[in-house]
């Protein structure tokens, strides 16, 4: 690990401005990624800036009904908190699917979306990387490259962000706020907080440097049934293939609305609107299923070892639908 | 047949380090004056000072003066000699560092020292109360739930907060419902639970008895 000065931030403003002052400063909360990354040297930081104290841990009620959650709830707390399993189950669900008890206990609500891919040539230093080095290419294009994007990828990479909570929260409309060096704040739609890759992969977020998350917002919880679906290599403890966050509000026989975000596909959570246009007002029944399956991949690229992704995730979609409206 | 001596003596290794210092002292790159080491080249040699601590272990206050960059798992292990929690992977995927913070199960070993001030943390050592084995300790051995024992205090710390969250009414990815949480705690449950600690001797049969039994008695 290359040597650092680690400070505890007293305030969000201070913490902020911490980070803003070097240009090669960090937050750090839980770690567990972050610290991952610096003992492999591929996160280099000269100065940490410790937020994991801040009065950011706490879970509340909004005037419209919704809930605020503060940027440094853990992932545990977070998927066991009562409002949440009843009201956005999904969101429960999705972080029950990732990690491990241990790594949820650490990991804070802002830094599960911050977390970086898990490529493995990101991870290999002697192994080109546009996100870890700028201009170096992209081994995952011609190299292993099962657990890769197929949709929203550039010829500069096709890595995915593994997040499942970022999932759950695109198909529940979350924003995130976050608080800037200077002392202003701003509200981010969560399917803006990530940037797809394009010709500058190492930029990964929309955030600027001392920008901090302070918490993410939910909007009041969404009628109908919700279901987290994540298929993966090991029943438990991997990240995903693909996976599936679905809210399917049902009006008789028919959908009324119904939102679908995907993860393991993509460099982002990735929202599928053109499927639930299929499906709005649609007989809720597998033709329906179908062609919002195959409108959610119609522009999905596979790059070898990872077309097996595009079928696997129609069949996914198909499958979540139709256990959501099973008693939605 | 002429012999070569590749062991290391302990005044090799004292000259070696003598060495080290004297280049840091120079005040140039330690890598610049060794073409072979070419991760070494790019390190900063800056001296970082070390952070004054009080780390509250197994109940007894530690004073200690540690690099940022350790972990609360080289503390306890290279600096304060607790060496029942073992580091694996180092990268928080084996699971063989957990230690309980403030009763919660964590990877000690992507966890900064620094960071730890002020909690309460019980590691393997913290647990029996004097000679009497903690319940889930007393389990692991009366199921044989171990081969080599290289993950055992990691499986028994991460057991023990396990089954406080069990308690607390946490569902897992197990439960059929997250809004009522765990009917019971089957071995479907305890298995996906403890996907964080992995037994390379392969163990998990004893390793689920012994958790099932332990959680009637704890």
């Amino acid at each position: 690990m290359q040597p650092f000065t680690y400070e505890r931030a007293g305030s969000v403003r201070a913490a902020a401005a911490a980070v803003a002052a070097k240009p090669e400063a960090k937050f750090i909360s839980g770690g567990t990624n972050l610290l991952d990354l610096m003992k492999l040297e591929i996160e280099r930081p000269t100065h940490l800036v410790d937020i994991s104290r801040l009065p950011l841990d706490r879970i509340e009620e909004t005037p419209e009904g919704g809930l605020r959650i503060g940027a440094q709830v853990r992932n545990s707390d977070l998927a066991a908190d009562l409002r949440v399993r009843s009201r956005y189950p999904v969101l429960s669900q999705a972080l029950l699917a990732g990690a491990s008890g241990q790594i949820r206990n650490k990991a804070s609500t802002a830094g599960n979306l911050l977390q970086r891919t898990r490529c493995p040539y990101f991870y290999d230093r002697n192994m080109p990387c546009n996100k870890r080095e700028p201009g170096s290419g992209c081994a995952a294009l011609e190299g292993f490259n099962r657990m890769h994007a197929v949709l929203g990828a550039s010829e500069a990479c096709i890595a995915v962000h593994p997040s499942d909570l970022a999932v759950a929260m695109a198909a529940l409309d979350a924003e995130v706020e976050t608080s800037l060096p200077e002392g202003t704040t701003r509200t981010i739609p969560i399917v803006d907080l990530h940037r797809l890759p394009a010709s500058t992969p190492h930029v990964e977020t929309t955030l600027g440097h001392g920008e901090m998350i302070t918490a993410v917002t939910l909007p009041p919880p969404p009628s109908g049934r919700q279901l987290y679906r994540k298929v993966r290599d090991r029943a438990s403890y991997a990240f995903a293939l693909v996976s599936v966050a679905a809210v399917v509000e049902k009006n008789g026989v028919r959908i009324r609305r119904a939102r679908i975000a995907m993860g393991g596909v993509a460099p982002k959570p990735w929202r599928t609107l053109e499927a639930e246009y299929v499906l709005a007002g649609a007989e809720a029944a597998d033709p329906a299923f179908s062609e919002a399956a195959e409108s959610a991949l119609a522009g999905a690229v596979g790059r070898g070892s990872n077309d097996f992704k595009i079928p696997l995730a129609k069949r996914t979609i198909r499958q979540t639908l139709a256990a959501a409206v099973e008693d939605a | 047949m002429a012999e070569t001596d590749y062991r290391i003596t302990r005044r090799t290794v004292l000259e070696g380090g003598a060495a080290t210092c004297l280049l840091l002292a120079s005040g140039l790159p330690v890598g610049a004056q060794d073409a072979g080491a070419t991760i070494t080249a790019e390190r900063v040699t800056t001296p970082i000072s070390k952070i004054p601590m009080t780390l509250r272990i197994n109940a007894t206050e530690q004073a200690l003066e540690l690099d940022p960059r350790t972990t609360l798992l080289d503390a306890l292990r290279n600096h304060l000699g607790l060496t029942g929690s073992k580091k694996g992977c180092d990268h928080g995927q084996c699971g063989a560092c957990t230690v309980l913070v403030n009763g919660r199960r964590i990877n000690s070993c992507v966890s900064l020292a620094a960071q730890h001030e002020g909690d309460e943390i019980t590691t393997i050592e913290g647990l029996a109360d004097g000679d009497q084995l903690h319940p889930v300790q007393a389990a692991f051995v009366a199921h044989d739930g171990f081969q080599c024992g290289y993950c055992t205090p990691g499986q028994i710390c991460s057991a023990v907060g396990m089954l406080e969250e069990v308690r607390a009414g946490w569902p897992s990815h197990a439960s059929t419902d997250v809004a009522t949480g765990p009917a019971a705690l089957s071995d479907a449950e305890i298995r996906e639970r403890m996907s964080g600690n992995i037994c390379r001797c392969a163990a998990y049969s004893n390793i689920v008895a012994a958790i099932r039994d332990a959680a009637e008695e704890v």
